[in-house]
């Protein structure tokens, strides 16, 4: 139904009940998604229940600021997706291309510090392994860091999927798919898009700032 | 279903700003050393505070049917339930040393 954009498949009542299967769909596998963080975030609370003060003391070798000014790109990049729905609800083309290609790029920003940040640990060592050297309990320290590595990783691998998506919209959004009757896609990549920006709002204190008061 | 409300840019702005004023609270709050705790507690109470803004206005929860928000719920409810069943365990070990010793 390429053109007959507020047309409805056949098992469906109407457009109106078509959307909100989608929609209610998207916040079931949403659900998943949680669950699946969910376990990593368990598995730290647990071991850094058992090591405080080696949770505190290797958080610190993670750049505050750079953490910071992530979350803040991402907080950005929630926003500039936000109007892009928004423009995308008022039918208006160009607005939502532009909030696309904004949450892109605020996107890539974000990865592209966090590429920074994981040169940075490899460079001093700290990435779980062999290689692995560290002034203090190196032992709950590695298991710092493979939180660090895989939650983090995992949180990128998201964005990365994420923009993706937000690519695809922008071509499907050019090609004239959606209308003011009819953004589902666009809608439903956007509440995955605050999603990821979510687990991020989670990591951001337990792995940043665990430890700073300690000094 | 409600999801179509359209919300003012203003409004998201609004948002957006307190979502950065959390951002920066939350950093700056980390340094001083609340006691105990505490600072684990402030940093993630700002955290919620910050999910839920995301949730209901950016995520359009807070104009949504009743049943999204059982939806939107439900995975959250899930997930205290593994939380709580889970660190029931291992965070009150401490509890009953003194009565074995």
């Amino acid at each position: 139904m390429s053109d007959s954009a507020a047309a409805h498949a056949h098992h469906f009542d109407d457009i109106e009940q078509q959307h909100e299967a989608s929609w209610l769909g998207m916040w079931v596998f949403l659900a998943t998604e949680v669950m699946f963080f969910g376990g990593m975030f368990l598995g730290y609370t647990l071991y850094r229940s058992a090591y405080p003060q080696a949770f505190a003391g290797a958080s610190n070798h993670l750049d505050i600021w750079l953490g910071t000014v992530n979350t803040a790109v991402l907080i950005c990049s929630s926003f500039t997706m936000a109007l892009a729905v928004r423009a995308a609800q008022l039918g208006q083309r160009k607005p939502v291309i532009i909030f696309l290609l904004l949450t892109i790029v605020l996107g890539t920003v974000f990865l592209g510090i966090k590429f920074t940040e994981y040169y940075a640990k490899f460079a001093e060592h700290l990435v779980p392994g062999r290689a692995f050297t560290y002034a203090g309990p190196a032992a709950a320290a590695q298991i710092f860091f493979s939180f660090y590595f895989a939650m983090t990783g995992m949180h990128a691998l998201h964005m990365i999927i994420g923009i993706g998506l937000l690519a695809s919209l922008i071509v499907k959004t050019g090609r004239g798919r959606f209308s003011a009757g009819y953004y589902t896609p666009v809608e439903l990549v956007g509440l995955y898009w605050h999603f990821v920006d979510i687990v991020w709002i989670f990591l951001f204190p337990l792995l940043y700032l665990v430890g700073r008061h300690f000094g | 279903m409600n999801s179509r409300h359209i919300v003012s840019i203003r409004f998201y702005a609004l948002v957006f700003g307190a979502l950065v004023l959390l951002t920066l609270a939350t950093a700056g709050v980390a340094f001083v050393d609340l006691g105990g705790e505490l600072n684990t507690i402030a940093a993630l109470t700002i955290a919620l505070v910050k999910a839920l803004l995301v949730i209901l206005f950016f995520m359009h929860v807070w104009h949504s049917s009743r049943l999204t928000w059982v939806f939107a719920g439900a995975g959250f409810f899930w997930l205290l339930i593994l939380l709580t069943l889970t660190l029931a365990d291992p965070l009150t070990r401490d509890w009953l040393e003194t009565a074995i010793k």
